[in-house]
């Protein structure tokens, strides 16, 4: 009798919030005290937080609707770039990483399922993502009313924008990651991995683009749709990535 | 050392053997890692896996992990059939120490075991990671960086993450690998208690002194499955038994008084002087050799039966496969 043996999970299979929670925490762990991560988190959000303050300290009272519009969309779609490249850095190493460094085969010979494995590692890369995020959208409103001519902080403070950059922020942060990990159980370097994932985290950024250059008005329900879009988008990503995780393959590099 | 959990907890069924493979085979492409290769393990047995390099001794560990799927064969682990609807419950009684321990290098000892209980889904996690250290005398370095630490003490952390789920079968992969002679027999040490305690042991090793000396069974592989069975089982099927004779002077005409010997199949002398004898059984061809020695006016030193070592055995069959080949 000829067993292919897949290791896909079973139907009705229990997802363990222990197993999920113990590779997230392990992942955060990892990550606080590799210095590569640590420091391209600290630092590259600084980095996307410098062009839309300057860009608001620079608008000046009598700019035109249309003008106003677009600076702003651009210092938000600056923003909307940490959610989706602050998570490419880690969610590109995730299994990639552990792969070089020979970690990955003992995880892999305990009863850990796929889905948790990844949910945990996408975990531990979604919260410190949108924690920075958030913080930096929060800095970025405080600045902008701190700084700003009136009219430009109206705009910047708009429903719509403010929806648009909170739902978006973790939808794209989600995109991203499972793309990241997607492009990680696929590659074999950690290097290509990292520049593959910072791509392939860019496209949802168009949406937000079309925003901000006044192409498609930033209203609650466009950005209600995208953000269902987006997070529909996400769930099945990690469903794909999950049924795609070779575990022949990540072991000896050959496919099952 | 201290192994104090309960055996009985770890077994699901000790009956039936704790591994039993038929005909199973392992292809990549048109490379075979092995093929047709069938034995069984009884529970609480240590089984040496022998063979060189490349002879498909971590395939087929992996594969037995479920890691990687077999081409064809049955096989079934720690009670279950090797199916992919057993993967989980599979590795969930099982576990395996690979070559090299794969440690989160950023973490000390207690996060890495840490890490393991909660895939495990162990609910006294710290209980475990204290006797598991405890086991391999790591208590004290429980929250050093495992950076910090030497090859041997990895291989002891490696050894007590596998030991955190109280498995069935714990599958060794070269776990002396690298390792000098005092920290290899420390884990020496460690798998004699585990074999003490009940634990099945796969071990696959290159060091035959070791598989001599731990393992209940050995089997010898080269892609095929060559041999199974005991050490002395395998020295009777590969050799005949030996006689070994010294004597304080080389015998005149040593031909006329060993050839001439009932039971003696040939002789030859060694590097070192000793007249070596093929026997079928040294009890009875000892008291007509001394006697003809003696006859033959040689003063003898010594008579005794000696043996084979197991890595005799093994490089007589890897070298007749390497003579097949050059063929």
């Amino acid at each position: 009798m000829i067993l292919l043996m897949t290791h896909r999970r079973q139907p009705g299979a229990r997802l363990s919030t222990t197993r999920v929670r113990a590779v997230a925490l392990k992942e955060v762990r990892d990550y606080r005290r590799n210095k590569f991560i640590a420091s391209t988190m600290a630092v590259m959000p600084i980095l996307f937080m410098v062009a839309p303050v300057i860009t608001i300290f620079n608008l000046p009272a009598s700019i035109p609707a249309g003008r106003l519009d677009a600076g702003i969309g651009i210092s938000l779609l600056y923003l909307t770039l940490i959610p989706a490249l602050v998570p490419a850095v880690i969610s590109s190493y995730s299994v990639v990483g552990e792969r070089e460094q020979g970690t990955l085969e003992p995880v892999l010979t305990t009863p850990v399922r796929a889905e948790e494995l990844l949910l945990g590692k996408a975990l531990a890369a979604f919260v410190p993502t949108l924690a920075i995020s958030y913080a930096m959208y929060g800095i970025f409103l405080g600045l902008a009313a701190a700084i700003a001519h009136p009219n430009v902080t109206t705009n910047v403070f708009q429903a719509g924008r403010i929806l648009a950059q909170l739902l978006f922020t973790p939808l794209l942060a989600g995109w991203s990651i499972w793309a990241g990990i997607a492009v990680s159980t696929r590659t074999s370097d950690v290097r290509v991995a990292q520049q593959l994932s910072s791509l392939v985290s860019l496209p949802p950024l168009a949406v937000t683009a079309l925003m901000g250059f006044g192409i498609l008005r930033p209203t609650v329900g466009l950005a209600v749709a995208f953000g269902a879009a987006l997070l529909a988008i996400d769930v099945l990503a990690w469903k794909l990535v999950s049924a795609l995780f070779d575990r022949e393959r990540l072991i000896t590099g050959s496919k099952a | 050392m201290n192994l104090t959990a309960d055996p009985a907890t770890a077994a699901p069924s000790r009956t039936a053997p704790a591994l039993v493979v038929e005909g199973l085979t392992k292809r990549f492409g048109t490379r075979t890692a092995f093929e047709n290769v069938s034995f069984s393990v009884n529970h609480g047995e240590v089984f040496g896996f022998l063979g060189p390099n490349g002879a498909g001794k971590t395939t087929t560990v992996r594969t037995l992990g479920t890691l990687i799927a077999p081409t064809s064969g049955h096989a079934t682990v720690a009670g279950l059939p090797l199916i992919p609807q057993n993967g989980v419950e599979i590795r969930r009684r099982i576990a395996i120490m690979p070559e090299a321990p794969g440690l989160y290098l950023r973490l000390s000892v207690a996060e890495n075991l840490s890490y393991f209980a909660g895939l495990y889904e162990l609910t006294d996690g710290p209980a475990r990671i204290e006797r598991a250290l405890r086991a391999v005398n790591l208590l004290d370095r429980a929250d050093e960086l495992c950076r910090s630490l030497s090859k041997g003490l990895r291989q002891r952390v490696g050894l007590a993450r596998a030991l955190l789920s109280d498995p069935t079968v714990l599958f060794l992969d070269e776990p002396t690998s690298g390792l000098d002679p005092v920290a290899a027999g420390t884990v020496h040490d460690l798998i004699d208690a585990l074999r003490n305690r009940g634990v099945t042991i796969f071990l696959t090793t290159h060091r035959l002194a070791e598989a001599e000396r731990l393992c209940d069974r050995v089997a010898i592989m080269n892609t095929t499955l060559r041999l199974v069975g005991t050490p002395d089982e395998l020295r009777e099927q590969l050799f005949s038994k030996r006689l070994e004779i010294r004597t304080r002077e080389p015998l005149a005409d040593p031909e006329r008084v060993l050839a001439g010997l009932a039971g003696v199949e040939s002789w030859h002398r060694a590097d070192d002087g000793a007249y070596v004898l093929a026997v079928a059984d040294p009890g009875l061809v000892a008291p007509d050799a001394a006697r003809a020695l003696v006859a033959a006016g040689a003063d003898v030193l010594s008579l005794s039966p000696s043996q084979y070592s197991l890595e005799d055995v093994y490089l007589r069959l890897i070298d007749t496969d390497v003579e097949a080949q050059n063929r």
